[in-house]
């Protein structure tokens, strides 16, 4: 299979992306693929991001422990307090610079991640020693489903050991 | 120093064993993207700041009860390493060529069979890996689900409630896992069905990638599937579903073998032969050159048409014949052309010393 931008080299990335609700493929060379700036699943070094950065960003001592960056002058747009990192830049090179970003450029990232993703919100692992409350929310709502399925089969004998259980997490939750 | 243990070796140790479906699937890896909260992320990080992610990880690999996985672990750091040391361990895919080339402080810390590799300062502050011969996927993810847990618990990873582990890049945030397994799909190319196959596995949400082409090929018909989605799915989900593809993919590259065998046997042994010959006599070999035959000769060895050559020679070879091992061997620099002589030289040398002995 060529590549669909140039025709002329091998297709050695295949993926799809999902493009204003629309599922699109993707089959592009190595060099194409870094020219549009795809950054791939494995592909670790898309391309420099350093050297890119440094001419973005005069960011030299801003980072420096404790200390403020430069509050956001609107007319820039979003920028991230803590980093400084405003979200045309991100939007240039695909990176974050701290994880205080994503709370800055919340309401600019949901479509971004249905984009990549397909879904914008964590349905994976949570950490054990800090995800505590969460993890206990999770439970909850697994539960609350079985609940439901038990009493609809009529099962209720099941389904107050259930209840009684939400009611348990419920309280710890509350605590 | 116990860094020539990385360097000289082309096998890992945990390759030499055994994996399931190793006729086909090489290995399977699963790398978990973390960081750690209060810091920038590495692109941004000050040089203390990088230092003090790394000092933090020595300390909490000095803690006790050191989970069994990371016993005798070391950590190296790329400061200390010679390009040529950094070049063998990028062609071992234990480190990848941002952390070689472009990090800060970069680090990684190696089990001694080289199953586990956690790099530090690269994209993102620690990336835990975890690889596995063969079809195991699942082994992997467990392996590297008990190494973030017992890193978790001495290390604060920045993690939201709605938005999971926050990574670097967007393409890894949720659970920051990227699963892959790598496969031997020689019958799938020969008989050009592989570019049938890659928009079917594509349409599910995986990617599939060449790997070991200097530029954009695909050489010795080695491929790189993987997930490409990282957040909205369980972590079980997308290794299930890995799975499930890499085994539809085993089964095609079965039937396309069994198919080769039923109606061009003769041609298959003159093809997997006259390449053994090749590798066996030939003066000056190019890395494409000897990759293409390399997979033959691995082809022949697994349909039982080659004998006297185990496969795990052959899963040696395509890493030692690469330009830093090459150079490594001969203690020296050494341009193409040297390259492709030395090349040609160590496969002819390791196959009659594979033949005589062991
Ligand atoms: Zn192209
Ligand atoms: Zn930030």
């Amino acid at each position: 299979m060529q590549c669909q931008e140039c025709g002329k080299r091998p297709a050695t990335l295949h993926y799809t992306k999902i493009i204003n609700g629309e599922k699109m493929e993707f089959h592009l060379c190595e060099v194409c693929a870094k020219e549009k700036g795809e950054q791939m699943a494995g592909m670790e070094a898309g391309f420099s991001i350093h050297n890119l950065l440094s001419g973005l960003l005069n960011l030299d001592g801003q980072f420096a422990e404790g200390q403020p960056a430069r509050s956001a002058s609107s007319s820039e747009g979003l920028r991230c307090k803590t980093c400084g990192l405003t979200y045309s830049q991100f939007s240039k090179i695909g990176r974050f610079g701290c994880s205080d970003c994503y709370k800055a450029f919340a309401e600019r990232l949901d479509p971004l991640f249905r984009r990549v993703h397909g879904h914008t919100t964590h349905r994976g692992k949570v950490p054990e020693r800090t995800g505590g409350k969460l993890r206990i929310r999770r439970e909850i709502e697994r539960l609350k489903q079985e609940l439901s399925a038990r009493i609809q089969k009529e099962e209720f004998e099941e389904a107050a050991r259930l209840r009684d259980r939400i009611r348990e997490l419920q309280a710890k939750l509350d605590s | 120093m116990s860094l020539q243990r990385f360097t000289q070796d082309a096998l890992s140790e945990w390759m030499r064993g055994k994996g399931p479906r190793s006729d086909i699937v090489i290995s399977s890896r699963v790398r978990l993207a973390r960081n750690l909260s209060g810091l920038p992320f590495p692109m941004l990080a000050t040089s203390s700041q990088s230092s003090d992610i790394v000092r933090r990880v020595e300390e909490a690999l000095r803690s006790d009860n050191r989970p069994a996985a990371l016993d005798k672990a070391e950590l190296i750091r790329m400061d200390d390493l010679s390009d040529l040391e950094k070049r063998v361990l990028v062609e071992k895919h234990l480190i990848s060529p941002h952390l070689a080339e472009e990090s800060r402080h970069g680090a990684v810390v190696l089990s001694p069979n080289e199953a586990v590799s956690i790099m530090i300062n690269e994209e993102d502050h620690i990336r835990i890996q975890c690889l596995f011969p063969g079809l195991q996927p699942q082994e992997a993810w467990k392996l590297a689900d008990e190494l973030d847990d017992w890193f978790e618990r001495r290390l604060t990873y920045a993690f939201s409630e709605t938005t999971g582990y926050l990574t670097s890049c967007p393409t890894n945030v949720g659970t920051g896992i990227r699963a892959s397994v790598m496969v031997h799909l020689p019958a799938l190319a020969m008989t050009q069905q592989i570019n049938r196959l890659f928009p079917a596995i594509t349409q599910v949400g995986l990617a599939v990638r060449g790997i070991y082409g200097e530029g954009s090929e695909a050489l010795g018909n080695l491929y790189q599937v993987s997930n490409q989605v990282t957040l909205g799915q369980r972590e079980e989900d997308i290794i299930e579903k890995l799975t499930g593809v890499v085994r539809q993919m085993i089964q095609h590259e079965h039937s396309a073998r069994s198919r080769l065998r039923e109606i061009s046997l003769t041609k298959l042994e003159d093809r997997v032969h006259r390449s053994y010959g090749i590798l066996s006599h030939a003066r000056v070999l190019s890395s494409k050159e000897a990759m293409e035959r390399l997979s033959d000769v691995r082809l022949g060895i697994d349909m039982g048409l080659i004998s006297g050559v185990s496969a795990n020679v052959m899963n040696e070879l395509m890493v030692l014949t690469q330009p830093g091992f090459l150079q490594t061997r001969a203690k020296q620099r050494l341009d193409a052309e040297e390259r492709d002589i030395r090349r040609a030289g160590m496969i002819r040398e390791y196959l009659s010393m594979k033949r005589e002995g062991q």
